[in-house]
């Protein structure tokens, strides 16, 4: 059996980013990421990689552009308000068909918010981190195993695909210990060649080109397009979901991250009660599970969305169960996490 | 027949789309050969800015990325940790280094990153169709200060070497013209020196280069020469401004 290590969620990030090959990390310290830079600080000497503390959110995600277009694998991390000033690079590096990964570590908000547990940013990380037609992969762990085993899948995905990955946490996750398990490291020099990275031509090749310009608009019109192409491969692909008791349920809810850990204890305590009620519970909020959520919807009466916003996912949920049965919404935001007995007591009004 | 004269490997046979005298042609030219001359070319990587050169990665014959407007010293940085051993510069002009991207200049330049910066100043925004620069001298009339740029109103402009020869990290840092062929020769001389600095991992090096914008000064290139002697000279004079090329910053 692999050796437990008992972590911090954000420390477990950044220690599942070095076994996945990452040898490049660029942070901005923010309250309640930056045990993953500090982590990072201490650990890139050692393997002889690079931890750099840049001078400001922008420039961490535009080194993370300029690594990645050099063909490694590079990856920076904030929380909300940090986010918010990455989303520039993030949308040339997606226009520019180049895999990094950024983690959001997200707290309240808007503005400056507060430093608790939030999940207010799901629309900035599902539709809008940055302008023009584009997505990104987006993970949503619910426990420090999972944020481990999301990074070396969002690394190998967002390379297959040539595209940015997130992982999308709170400050729950990132502040709790858990035991948690890692794979064998990967060597940088084991994975697949990136062909198209600007590592000079070393006269072997013409030169290769890092852009997202293109003022002709029937080229950027097809550039955009054939990458939407792929995104229909990654949402046929690429989809990860968890469905908790779901197969006799009347009434279903729908959480992801720490709110999904309290709407399991919530589905629990229904359950003691003699309520059929069951959680699907998306692990990629893009590509979004809609098929398991309609083809849920088809079977049920009601639907509970719980997050800790006031409702964003729910709008996703809505659209793929395109009125088939009833979607309520329960919230708490600002950086409050809702107890177990609230949404038990949600749900039993569901029930009656 | 012998060759006399060839053009440059480092440039491409793209038709360069900059105006009618305009010197960034000049300057394209004089970085190509220095590429060329130190062997360098096959491991060079270009950042591009947003401004005028945009599309210098169509140009030069090496790798390039095209960054958002402003970043390309954090860019730049990102590639040289990754690719120590490959040689990075940036070529951006005076709205995206010393405006928009005054941090990252700024801050590449005090860590001492190891990597060259062509820096255009033509004190004008170029691309946009001539809009104030941060380099756009008192008095100066442009589209945004069309009564002339009145300090108290819209501040001085920024002396980059001046500015970035009080930081620790920069190794080479020297202002030179290319308006007459000595100043292009001594131009050529300046960027050689500064990329052998970065190929010796001394430090940070830039080269400010004042050229001419003649389509958004509203001038002719003659005329635009002209002023770039007595208007531009004068308020930013030539010469090195930091030289730690010897010791290195470290």
């Amino acid at each position: 059996m692999a050796e437990k290590f008992l972590m911090k969620g954000n420390e477990a990030l950044g220690e599942a980013a070095i076994r996945s090959g990452c040898k490049h990390f660029f942070g901005y310290p923010i309250t309640p990421q930056t045990e993953l830079s500090a982590y990072m600080a201490k650990q890139m000497p050692k393997i002889n990689g690079t931890f750099l503390q840049a001078e400001s959110e922008i420039a961490a995600a535009n080194m993370v552009l300029g690594a990645a277009s050099a063909g490694v694998r590079a990856m920076t991390s904030s929380s909300s308000p940090g986010i918010s000033l990455k989303s520039e690079a993030v949308s040339y590096i997606a226009g520019s068909d180049l895999p990094c990964l950024i983690v959001n570590v997200m707290r309240g908000g808007p503005g400056l918010g507060g430093i608790q547990p939030s999940q207010a940013d799901y629309w900035q990380a599902t539709k809008a981190l940055g302008h023009g037609d584009y997505q990104l992969l987006v993970y949503a762990p619910a426990s420090v195993q999972e944020m481990v085993d999301l990074v070396g899948k969002a690394f190998d995905t967002a390379d297959k695909y040539r595209m940015p990955a997130m992982i999308l946490a709170d400050g729950m996750l990132g502040q709790m210990m858990e035991p948690v398990a890692f794979p064998d490291k990967i060597e940088p020099e084991d994975l697949p060649k990136k062909e198209w990275a600007t590592t000079g031509t070393k006269g072997e090749r013409e030169h290769n080109i890092v852009n997202s310009l293109y003022l002709k608009p029937e080229i950027l019109e097809k550039m955009v397009v054939e990458r939407f192409k792929r995104y229909e491969t990654v949402k046929q692909n690429e989809v990860m979901v968890e469905e908790y008791l779901t197969e006799d349920a009347d009434i279903i809810t729908v959480a992801y991250g720490a709110s999904a850990r309290v709407t399991r204890s919530a589905v629990n305590m229904a359950r003691e009660k003699g309520i059929k009620v069951g959680m699907i519970r998306p692990i990629t909020l893009w590509p979004f599970p809609e098929k398991t959520i309609s083809a849920t919807a088809d079977k049920v009466n009601k639907m509970l969305v719980v997050e800790m916003s006031m409702g964003q996912m729910v709008e996703d949920v809505k659209l793929a169960v395109n009125g088939k049965c009833d979607v309520e919404f329960y919230g708490r935001t600002g950086g409050i996490i809702p107890k177990p007995r609230e949404v038990f007591e949600q749900i039993e009004l569901l029930a009656k | 027949m012998a060759i006399v004269f060839e053009k440059t490997k480092g440039l491409t046979d793209a038709d360069l789309h900059y105006c009618p005298g305009c010197t960034h042609g000049i300057i394209h030219r004089i970085v190509a050969e220095s590429l060329v001359e130190l062997d360098i070319l096959e491991k060079s990587v270009i950042i591009c800015p947003v401004g005028c050169s945009v599309m210098a990665y169509d140009y030069f014959t090496c790798d390039a990325i095209e960054a958002p407007h402003g970043r390309a010293p954090a860019v730049a940085t990102g590639v040289k940790r990754a690719l120590p051993d490959n040689f990075v510069f940036t070529y951006q002009g005076d709205g995206d280094l010393a405006a928009i991207g005054t941090a990252e200049t700024v801050h590449a330049a005090t860590r001492g990153e190891n990597i060259t910066v062509i820096f255009v100043n033509n004190t004008i925004y170029g691309m946009t169709g001539g809009q104030m620069a941060p380099t756009s001298l008192p008095g100066q009339v442009t589209q945004t200060t069309p009564y002339g740029r009145n300090p108290k109103e819209a501040g001085y402009p920024v002396k980059v070497c001046e500015m970035l020869s009080t930081l620790d990290g920069v190794a080479f840092a020297q202002r030179v013209s290319v308006d007459t062929p000595k100043n292009i020769n001594e131009a050529k001389k300046a960027i050689k020196k500064a990329f052998k600095a970065q190929l010796d991992k001394k430090g940070f090096s830039i080269i400010e280069v004042l050229s001419t914008c003649p389509t958004n000064w509203g001038m002719t290139p003659i005329d635009a020469l002209e002023r770039l002697r007595t208007e531009m000279m004068p308020y930013y004079p030539l010469g090195v401004y930091k030289d730690r090329t010897e010791e290195g910053v470290f």
